[in-house]
């Protein structure tokens, strides 16, 4: 494997810093655009700090201020408010040709009226890098995005997926201290998006970058990143790694926006030490995790994964969290069963069911039946 | 109907002849008045009337630039019509690009005021232009003319960029700066290359505009002859063959660059 690191350049000759310092940092940063004479915020304060080396991703629905979040890193949105800082620097009003951090485009952005290599050279040559290092490193790039004998090409003689990596080593290249990737798969095919995903994963492995990543798309920031920022309106709703993310999503948004979740209402009937417990209905018992600040009487969203139920037609015995409900459909989607279930309240709660004995289906549409899970596996949402 | 014959194959071959027809009668009818401007390139003329063949001759070739007044009209469009085409290539570009680009406090104005000097009559335009110079006591002449024709012909460049702008994908100029290029070089490397076909039509457009104006330049050119004024002059004495021949060098040099432009383009794709 080509590491493009090794090298005498300039660009890997900076000072080396500390690595408790971020490669990233956003303070308080606020976009506000003005639009018929009225204020429009974009970003309504976010704080980060991405660390050196970690594949960060900005996830939320689109208009949601993720873009504009990473367009303001690359400098071409100057924040309203607020600092950004690359590696402690404040770079805010810096323009994004002299910050050191390149970007990957949705529309890939390549110049067509110049070759392959033109293209991945386009800013080493702007660096005035020597010509021999410029050929040596434009080679060493293409190997790693495997594009080796495509140089001399023009940009629209290529498939997408070839464009794509293109445009990867054109700002791979430069050796940034940062890359930002805005929806880079996009335009890509499921089959192919899939394959560059576990690509760009390597990559980033092989040559060390701190990656920021921009995406609508839950699985394909859970699947890459070491750390997900998920947005909406303007604002980071949690913070955390993929698995947190999934397993204990903080607000009501992220829960309805990762994966399928069942959200559920009641009143703390009492708390018991660590747990608090809540009615839904008559027969209905819910266990949650208590944090310290819940008392008898308060309002509870809480939420659990439907893969962490458990679907019975006779009632289960033990410490758990416990709904009946009536079976309005069963999906058979082959790994496993899908169940719909209606409380007594009228929530719908919908059930995944691994097929992993040859377990048939456990109740048809009609019957009544117990929902039961750990406590631990469901809380209570902000 | 069946008897008419409606056989499959045979209106088509009917209407393909009637097409061939009148593809051939539309293209003699633009063809000929080039034609004849050529072929009297050639006339063994004895009067001071060009007009009835009298024999061939190539002595008009040798003689072209025998009558001064005549040749130096030529000169003098020649060199308004690279002029406008460079200020009116520069300027217009500018503004298309302007236009095109972004949204600024008169920029709606600015697209109005292209389009009514592009529909404005000619000879309305020319006589206020005279007013105008007369008010400002410029005096009439070459440069009254240049300044004339970059204003008539300033709209179209403008025009032609900016359809060419609004294509472009600005993320391209982006990444340009996003890979260390400063205003300037992104203009030189990234946005001017995507423009110039664009910038290049606009100005060959204005060329041809301008070295044949007869109506604008006769109000604004003082003392000055172009080779439009001068012919009109003549028209009274007879037009010597010299006048067309110019007028077949003039055609043939814009008749190649567009050959070479069509088999640039074929390379090209």
């Amino acid at each position: 494997m080509t590491n493009i690191q090794a090298g005498t350049g300039a660009a890997v000759a900076a000072a080396p810093v500390s690595a408790d310092v971020p490669a990233i940092e956003l303070d308080s940063v606020v976009k506000e655009y003005v639009s018929h004479g009225e204020v429009v915020p974009a970003v309504k304060g976010v704080s980060l700090s991405i660390a050196e080396g970690e594949f960060f991703s900005l996830l939320g629905p689109s208009g949601c201020g993720k873009t504009t979040t990473m367009r303001m890193i690359a400098g071409f949105e100057e924040p309203t408010r607020g600092t950004v800082r690359l590696r402690g620097e404040d770079v805010t009003n810096v323009p994004p040709n002299k910050r050191d951090v390149n970007m990957v485009f949705q529309s890939y952005a390549l110049f067509p009226h110049m070759s392959v290599w033109e293209n991945v050279a386009f800013g080493l040559r702007r660096k005035k890098v020597p010509g021999d290092e410029i050929k040596r490193r434009v080679g060493d790039i293409l190997e790693v995005v495997d594009l080796v004998g495509r140089e001399k090409r023009r940009p629209k003689e290529m498939s997408g997926g070839q464009q794509q990596r293109v445009a990867l080593a054109r700002a791979l290249v430069n050796r940034p201290r940062a890359l930002l990737l805005d929806e880079p798969l996009g335009a890509l095919d499921l089959k192919l998006r899939q394959a560059m995903q576990i690509e760009l994963k390597r990559i980033q492995r092989d040559v060390g970058i701190t990656f920021v990543y921009v995406t609508h798309d839950q699985g394909e920031a859970l699947t890459m990143s070491d750390r997900i920022a998920v947005m909406n309106d303007g604002l980071v709703e949690q913070l955390a790694d993929p698995r947190e993310i999934y397993e204990r999503p903080a607000t009501k948004f992220v829960a309805g926006f990762i994966g399928t979740s069942n959200l559920l209402s009641g009143t703390v009937q009492h708390v018991t030490g660590a747990t608090a417990v809540l009615a839904l209905g008559p027969s209905d018992r819910i266990v949650i995790p208590a944090d310290g600040t819940a008392s008898t009487g308060d309002a509870v969203d809480l939420t659990v994964r439907p893969e962490k139920i458990t679907i019975s037609t006779e009632q289960p015995v033990g410490d758990l969290s416990i709904v009946r409900g009536t079976v309005a459909e069963v999906v058979y989607l082959g790994t496993s069963n899908s169940y719909t279930v209606v409380l007594a309240d009228g929530a719908d709660i919908t059930v995944f069911q691994q097929n992993a004995h040859d377990s048939t289906i456990t109740a048809g549409r009609g019957d009544t039946v117990w929902l039961s899970w750990q406590p631990r596996h469901s809380y209570a949402l902000r | 109907m069946t008897t008419r014959g409606r056989a499959a194959g045979r209106r088509p071959l009917l209407a393909g002849r009637g097409l061939q027809i009148y593809t051939w009668l539309v293209i003699a009818w633009l063809v000929a008045p080039i034609a004849v401007m050529v072929l009297f390139g050639f006339n063994d003329t004895q009067g001071r009337y060009n007009t009835s063949w009298q024999g061939f001759t190539l002595k008009w070739y040798g003689k072209l630039f025998e009558i001064g007044d005549l040749t130096e009209a030529l000169v003098n469009s020649l060199l308004i019509a690279l002029l406008t085409m460079v200020i009116a290539g520069v300027l217009g570009s500018l503004i298309g690009l302007a236009l095109g680009r972004y949204r600024f406090r008169g920029s709606g104005t600015t697209n109005v005021v292209m389009f009514a000097a592009i529909s404005c009559a000619e000879i309305v335009m020319g006589a206020s232009l005279l007013s105008l110079f007369v008010t400002l006591a410029v005096p009439l002449g070459f440069w009254t003319i240049v300044i004339s024709h970059v204003m008539f012909s300033i709209s179209f460049v403008a025009v032609t960029v900016r359809a060419r702008v609004m294509t472009l994908d600005r993320s391209l100029e982006e990444a340009a700066r996003d890979l260390g290029a400063g205003t300037w070089t992104t203009f030189r490397l990234v946005t001017l290359p995507m423009i110039f076909p664009g910038v290049l039509a606009g100005s060959m457009l204005a060329f041809a505009l301008s070295i044949d104006d007869f109506v604008i330049t006769n109000f604004n050119a003082g003392g000055t002859v172009t080779f439009p004024l001068w012919i009109w002059g003549s028209t009274r004495v007879g037009i010597p063959p010299q006048v067309n021949i110019m007028g077949t060098l003039i055609f043939a040099a814009g008749v190649s660059i567009a050959v070479i432009n069509a088999l640039m383009a074929r390379r090209r794709s």
